[in-house]
């Protein structure tokens, strides 16, 4: 479980921004999860969870988008989106495709609070 | 009052800046950075040993050990002659560039051959770039021949595939064939070598595969 130390890297940008925008905490966060991102958005949430007290983001909202994986095909250059990785383009079975998506661990937005 | 910032912006975005910077540092020197992971008992250690019989004469070579505790891997890598520093997470199931970084000023400049042995886990580590040239995936037979679409991203991230205690197949229901063809089919690009650290099944070939891979790297920067 490698969530935690996922959390603590994106709470030290949120700090970040907190200072920078002299704002008094942050009070959402928004962050997208690919399925091949190696996170598991459930778990994510526990380790924020762990994580959050005594930081600028305790009492702040968690939003995780989950994003679609997305491969190319080589052979029939279909582009297509599954929830899970399956080695077929779903168009011409071909099994030569590339990864265009599905990897995201993004921290898209945040929302401050300021005076 | 509440304001939005739009930050988009990698999570793991420091570690790959960490790890760009140690692939440019290690690569201008020419040595090729290697990023080995498998579950815990696949044989890394025990390769590491074998190819340090094969390589540190002619290429000088370091270690730098993953575990959660113990120096154990690092003392039988030292036994054989070769520098190589632990590290120990204390619970982290990966390691991460910046544990790479704070080792990396020890390590001698002059070597070819810099080994990485991950934690052991086929999870986490997929997700951590370390400024590795080639990142190899073990799987050993008792395992089974399953583990590639179990453990996707592993797979598809690594250059390079060896399936470890070949001289265990014929106790085992293990298809080489299949976890093969599983494996290219997630990933096409990979190199698959059939190894046994125990008969020196295979070494030759890797360490043939090594020792140009090595060459590849020094010719472009040349």
């Amino acid at each position: 479980m490698h969530e935690l130390s996922v959390v603590a890297s994106f709470v030290e940008t949120v700090e970040g921004l907190v200072r920078e925008h002299k704002a008094k905490s942050a009070t959402a966060i928004w962050i997208k999860v690919g399925p091949l991102s190696g996170v598991v958005p459930e778990l994510l949430e526990s380790a924020f969870d762990m994580y959050r007290k005594g930081t600028v983001v305790e009492n702040a909202r968690l939003v995780v988008e989950k994003t679609p994986l997305k491969a190319l095909c080589r052979a029939c250059r279909a582009e297509t989106e599954r929830a899970d990785y399956s080695p077929a383009c779903p168009a011409c079975g071909s099994t030569d495709l590339e990864l265009t998506g599905g990897t995201d661990l993004i921290l898209e937005r945040v929302e401050l609070e300021t005076d | 009052m509440n304001k939005q910032i739009y930050v988009l912006r990698d999570i793991l975005g420091t570690n790959q800046k960490v790890a760009a910077e140690i692939k440019a540092a290690c690569e201008e020197r020419g040595i090729l950075v290697l990023n080995l992971m498998s579950s815990p008992g696949a044989g890394k250690t025990t390769l590491l040993e074998k190819l340090a019989d094969r390589l540190k004469g002619s290429h000088p070579m370091a270690v730098i050990e993953g575990d959660i505790e113990t120096e154990r891997d690092a003392e039988r890598i030292r036994a054989k002659g070769v520098p190589a520093w632990q590290i120990t997470t204390g619970g982290a199931c990966h390691l991460e560039a910046k544990m790479i970084a704070r080792v990396l000023p020890e390590v001698s400049p002059e070597i070819d051959f810099l080994f990485i042995e991950n934690v052991g886990n086929l999870v986490c580590p997929a997700s951590y770039d370390l400024g590795e040239r080639l990142r190899i995936v073990l799987l050993s037979s008792p395992e089974g021949d399953d583990k590639p679409k179990k453990y996707p991203k592993a797979f598809l991230t690594a250059q390079v595939l060896i399936i470890t205690k070949s001289d265990l197949l014929p106790y085992l229901p293990f298809d080489v064939e299949r976890a093969k063809k599983e494996a290219l089919e997630l990933n096409p690009g990979l190199r698959v070598f059939v190894v046994s650290a125990l008969t020196g099944e295979g070494l030759d070939e890797l360490t043939a595969f090594l020792l140009a891979s090595r060459e590849a790297l020094r010719a472009g920067y040349a």
